[in-house]
């Protein structure tokens, strides 16, 4: 035995240590509650920052524009107007130029024509088609104007175009811009839309579901509940969990060299991008579907097994039925992940201007990522809010999403 | 018929088979005591397979098939003759006379185009017929021989899950067939590079400018070295330089500190974080964060600072690998067992004395598996660099200089407008087997890592 006397915790040695070793707790702890606020700080900066810059995309700058179509004298009937071939007639008619004409004398000062967007007269003809009794009269019709005075209206335009700006005064004003929601892309950044990359991402989505589900759910139930314990297991265990971490644009180089090279399936198509992001998700898929099942308790199966199903019924039955919110989860956030893919499809030749949305599985199409990456190299003004809406677009289709997979755990996955 | 029409058709197929042979099975099981070997739907499920699916695998095939074999046929056909020479151009004739063909495009670039439509829509219409014919074929041969088994003795139950047990088989060797397809694809295309510049000159060149490359010497300007050291310096160096403090600080903060209250809503925000696309981080970093490094650059006095700096994208995917760092180290820190850490705290260390000198080093190797793993993603990561980085190849240490990057070449090598079989495109294959290579590398490795440490503890 020692002998030693207790520690005078007293002494002003120890009370330092005791200060020092306490403010070394509190600042660690600082440490760790400033690394979460930051991450969460640049997570609320970026959405914020889109927020702010993509809200001016949804909407518009109009211009007051009186019309004499009386005057004009366009060889049209209002009983020409309806249907579809009222477009037919009011191009043929030659309404582009009466409405640039409209233009050229309304706004000599501001630029005439060039004040207009490229697809004002297509408003002018929607309206027309709407109300074929203007026809007979003199009116005056909002339409879109050309990409940088509107930017200037929004605040952030050349002096020059802040100039026309304050020349036109109040009949200048903003609506919503109905036409993003309906087009596809275009060359002038007031006439984009993103229906045209929405529908792509869709048709894409739609053939990455159909593959890739029911190959990743069959191959996780074989694997956890069939697949005997040897070499070629594990060959396709070592496979997917190494799909699982492989570079997505690798996929890309795949499609590209496989679907496009070796079957010389059609480029830019949804059904060529849907089979590229179907490989990728598959590998997610079959790993939470293997979690899912593998937390069915094995009780389940003995007793079904012990009043006579066979193996399959066993599983199809009684396992995969109680798996299956699991699975869904599992299979939502790899189609989120999925949507949100730009890379691989870019290799596939996804990134092709198309003016017009997809038709089918077959024709060019682009997908949102991608548009948000076209739109994001093009040099006008007008494309930084479209890009920023589109990438709110996508943040909403994912987070609703991710919301639909974590009610789908909150509301039906069970604790054995 | 077309093919979407041609499904559609054998699924039908399928349907009135399984009531035809259910309906046979009840038929003879009315009156009759003794035991069966299947249920009628057995019964059903059994013909209606045999309908179903030799059709639709033929099907398959054929869809991957026939659009070379009309080509094929177009080509044969007397009007194409005066195509030009397998190229760029020959395949804009084709796809145009394809459109024309199907009424999907209404007028023409190439003349020729619309004297070759014809014999499309011709040979089209040909090989449809040829796959309806086939396919009735096989769906009736399929349903006649299955529909001859229904009888009572026949165990159709046990066949019936015979023919399940082999598409679940089926379905997990899609796994391996991903694999071989990527590895052969890239081999394939690899080898055909190193055929025109030397292994030697790819790996170990210092030299990367593949806009122009010197037809006689093509390995002097397709050496990869600037891009091995610009992937490494903005993946593993910069990026990890933002990702492990934050991502394990992090960890050590929500496992350790937090309440359950304040982890519950803080653990989803990081989610959220990993979930944002890479193409919207990519924007940011383009938008936000590259002037803003370069603003910062100038005012401390680094004048020629690039606005597409390495720093720039290193930065952004950094914070893009936070989450993954955070929650690989979770996993590592909660394995470690609780005993170590009361023992810790019992002789009166402090919760952050425990944690630095008694949990981090007890789930170092699980981090550093994570790491290592948070690494391969990094270096794998695509649209942040295309979107941030440049594509001027240079070796430096420099965070504030342009550098680029292998995923970043292999996007501008192959969206460029260049013919498919130069060494420019090829040379992106070889770059991809490369990032292949190294990122497989780095995961097994990682596995193992983690894998002996978890055992460990155990």
């Amino acid at each position: 035995m020692t002998d030693r006397a207790p520690t005078d915790w007293r002494t002003d040695a120890m009370r330092r240590r005791i200060v020092r070793r306490y403010g070394a707790e509190r600042r660690f702890r600082m440490f760790g509650l400033g690394a979460i606020i930051l991450s969460a700080g640049f997570l609320a900066f970026l959405i914020v920052t889109m927020v702010m810059q993509g809200a001016a995309g949804f909407t518009e700058t109009r211009v007051s524009l009186p019309i004499d179509f009386a005057a004009a004298e366009l060889t049209v009937t209002p009983e020409q107007l309806r249907g579809d071939r009222g477009n037919l007639a009011l191009a043929g008619a030659g309404l582009e130029g009466v409405v640039d004409g409209a233009a050229g004398a309304a706004f000599a000062q501001q630029g005439g024509a060039e004040l207009l967007s490229d697809g004002a007269w297509l408003r002018v003809r929607d309206t027309l088609k709407a109300n074929p009794g203007m026809l007979r009269g003199r009116t005056a019709i909002d339409v879109p104007v050309a990409t940088d005075i509107d930017v200037a209206y929004k605040g952030d335009g050349t002096p020059e175009a802040e100039q026309v700006v304050a020349a036109l005064g109040d009949r200048l004003s903003r609506g919503l811009n109905r036409d993003f929601f309906g087009n596809a892309d275009a060359t002038d950044p007031t006439r984009v839309g993103i229906w045209g990359a929405l529908k792509g991402s869709l048709l894409t989505m739609f053939v990455t579901l159909i593959l890739a589900f029911p190959i990743g759910v069959l191959s996780a139930l074989y694997l956890e509940e069939y697949a005997p314990k040897n070499r070629w297991t594990d060959l396709i265990e070592v496979s997917i969990n190494n799909l699982a971490a492989v570079p997505s644009i690798i996929f890309g180089l795949l499609g590209l060299a496989v679907f496009l090279g070796t079957f010389g399936l059609p480029r830019s198509a949804p059904i060529v991008g849907g089979l590229t992001l179907a490989l990728m998700t598959m590998p997610v898929i079959v790993i939470a579907g293997r979690n899912a099942i593998k937390a069915v308790p094995p009780s389940i199966r003995d007793a079904a097994l012990g009043i006579g199903a066979s193996p399959v019924q066993v599983v199809f039955h009684h396992v995969l039925p109680l798996a299956l919110p699991g699975i869904l989860t599992g299979t939502i956030i790899g189609m989120a992940r999925a949507l949100g893919e730009t890379a691989p499809l870019l290799m596939i030749g996804m990134r092709a201007f198309i003016a017009a949305p997809p038709e089918g599985l077959t024709d060019p199409a682009t997908v949102l990522p991608v548009q948000i990456f076209l739109w994001s190299d093009e040099v006008a003004r007008g494309f930084v809010e479209k890009t920023s809406a589109a990438i709110i677009v996508l943040l909403v289709f994912l987070l609703a999403m991710n919301g639909v997979a974590i009610y789908l755990r909150n509301r039906f996955e069970t604790r054995w | 018929m077309s093919l979407g029409a041609l499904f559609f058709v054998v699924a039908a197929l399928g349907l009135i088979a399984w009531f035809v042979a259910r309906a046979r099975a009840v038929a003879f099981r009315t009156g009759r005591r003794e035991r069966f070997s299947a249920l009628p739907g057995h019964h059903g499920a059994f013909v209606a397979l045999w309908t179903m699916l030799p059709p639709l695998i033929f099907l398959a095939i054929w869809w991957f098939t026939s659009p070379a074999l009309v080509t094929d046929a177009v080509i044969g056909t007397a009007a194409a003759a005066n195509l030009p020479p397998p190229g760029f151009e020959r395949a804009a004739i084709l796809s145009e006379a394809r459109n024309l063909s199907r009424g999907e495009a209404f007028g023409a670039f190439h003349d020729l185009s619309e004297l070759l439509a014809p014999a499309y829509a011709a040979a089209q219409s040909r090989y449809d017929w040829i796959a309806t014919a086939l396919a009735a074929l096989l769906a009736f041969a399929g349903f006649a021989f299955a529909y001859a088994r229904v009888r009572p003795t026949f165990a159709a139950r046990s066949q019936v899950e015979r023919i399940v047990m082999v598409l679940l088989l089926l379905a997990s060797l899609i796994a391996i067939l991903t694999t071989v397809g990527i590895v052969a694809s890239l081999v394939f295309e690899s080898a055909r590079f190193f055929s025109i510049v030397p292994v030697t000159d790819f790996l170990f060149g210092t030299h990367w400018s593949p806009q122009v490359i010197d037809p006689r010497d093509p390995g002097a300007s397709l050496g990869a070295v600037p891009l091995f050291w610009g992937t490494f310096f903005i993946g593993a160096v910069i990026a990890m330089a933002v990702a492990i403090p934050f991502g394990l600080m992090s960890a050590i903060y929500l496992t350790q500190y937090a309440r359950p209250s304040t982890r519950r809503w803080m653990k989803p925000v990081l989610e959220v974080l990993a979930g944002v696309p890479t193409v919207v981080y990519g924007y940011f970093a383009a938008l936000t964060v590259a002037p803003a490094v370069r603003d910062f650059a100038v005012s401390i006095g680094v004048s020629w600072a690039s606005s597409e700096s390495a720093l720039a994208a290193g930065l952004v995917m950094g914070v893009m690998i936070i989450p993954f760092v955070s929650s690989m180290a979770d996993d590592s820190l909660a394995a470690v067992p609780n005993s170590m850490r009361d023992g810790s705290l019992a002789m009166g260390a402090t919760p952050s004395e425990t944690i630095r000198k008694v949990l981090v080093p007890a789930a170092l190797p699980g981090i550093v598996g994570g790491v290592l793993l948070a690494v391969s993603r990094a270096i794998g990561e695509t649209m942040i660099v295309v979107m941030a980085a440049s594509g001027v190849a240079q070796l430096t240490l420099n965070p504030f200089a342009s550098t680029t990057t292998v995923t970043k070449q292999i996007v501008d090598l192959l969206t460029g407008e260049a013919e498919f079989d130069s060494a420019k495109t090829l040379a992106a294959f070889a770059l991809g087997l490369t990032l292949f290579v190294v990122t497989l590398l780095l995961n097994i490795f990682a596995l193992i890592v983690v894998k002996r440490y978890r055992e460990a503890y155990d």
